[in-house]
């Protein structure tokens, strides 16, 4: 059974497969900051290098977190404005949409953020972000060979993700 | 209860023009509601750099755990958002509406100056009346 991944060294670039008719691109990080997962279906727009890229992700999502804790408009006491808050402290968000695309946004205790960007019209992705959480349990952190911090090179993780992403409404 | 928690109006380069709170829990002090105006034309600028596909206009709506953001820029760069409950609908015509009053009661006031601090008592007293019957039409659906 192949279950350690490929034999490449280097993380395999992205490479654009026929996968996920209304998926855009899945980032996975960790809690500090470090992509650990990048994939992608369809994206015709590139501005940015990919580290630049992630980077800029992982920083939206941050202010955005201090952002939503701060307006938060159903409890009085919130701190100040971008106090540092533990992962499911302070109020988070789900998800956010603009006119072409729909980001969802689901970050576990431990501080694991996985983004799926998708089609704007697609329905409520948490049950699907917390299944490919699970995947991730499955197939990353069960794995020996894997230390925790470092970018994911798992084929059969990769293909299960893809699989599932494609069945995705 | 209210469907409302408050409206932002921010002009083209972030600056908080017009703050006004309906009913959250616990008040938010002038130099918070300013931070979070500009922290929020931020975020709505990197959105439309992140898209993976072209021509985008940034957020419209942000769902977050206890409430949700709608937002409404202009032709002209100003951005409108309302914070309301989660799964609150019709808000996207209620900015619209707001954008309208916004143009009678403040850009047709000749004594207001663009990208300013909106005073003006008329347009406060047509807000009010607009989210009041946003409720009752809400009780009523």
């Amino acid at each position: 059974m192949q279950f350690f991944g490929g034999s490449e060294i280097s993380p395999s670039p992205p490479v654009p497969t026929a996968a996920g008719n209304n998926a855009h691109m899945l980032y996975v990080f960790n809690r500090n900051g470090v992509c650990l997962l990048y994939r992608e279906w369809n994206r015709p727009l590139k501005t940015l290098s990919p580290q630049q890229d992630h980077k800029l992700m992982f920083g939206l999502l941050f202010s955005l977190k201090s952002l939503t804790a701060k307006m938060d408009p159903t409890s009085a006491d919130k701190g100040n404005l971008g106090v540092p808050q533990l992962p499911g402290q302070g109020c988070s968000f789900h998800s956010f949409r603009t006119n072409t695309y729909k980001l969802s946004f689901m970050e576990s205790p431990s501080g694991i953020k996985i983004i799926l960007v998708t089609h704007p019209r697609t329905g409520d992705l948490r049950e699907s972000l917390k299944y490919i959480y699970n995947l991730y349990v499955e197939y990353v952190v069960k794995n020996p060979l894997y230390s925790p911090g470092n970018p994911i090179r798992s084929d059969l993780f990769n293909s299960t993700l893809d699989q599932y992403v494609r069945g995705l409404g | 209860m209210a469907a409302i928690y408050s409206l932002y109006i921010i002009n083209k380069s972030g600056g908080l023009i017009f703050y006004k709170d309906y009913g959250s829990a616990g008040r938010m002090d002038t130099n918070d509601s300013l931070r979070l105006a500009s922290l929020w034309h931020s975020m709505h600028a990197i959105s439309q750099q992140l898209s993976p596909v072209p021509s985008c206009s940034g957020i419209e709506l942000l769902q977050a755990d206890t409430f949700d953001l709608h937002c409404f820029q202009s032709l002209t760069g100003t951005k409108f958002f309302v914070v309301c409950e989660p799964g609150t609908l019709h808000m996207e015509a209620l900015l619209k509406h707001f954008y309208e009053l916004y143009t009678d009661f403040v850009l047709k006031n000749p004594f207001y100056e663009m990208e300013m601090p909106i005073r003006c008592e008329l347009f406060d007293i047509s807000l009010a009346l607009a989210v009041q019957k946003d409720r009752v039409a809400l009780l009523g659906r």
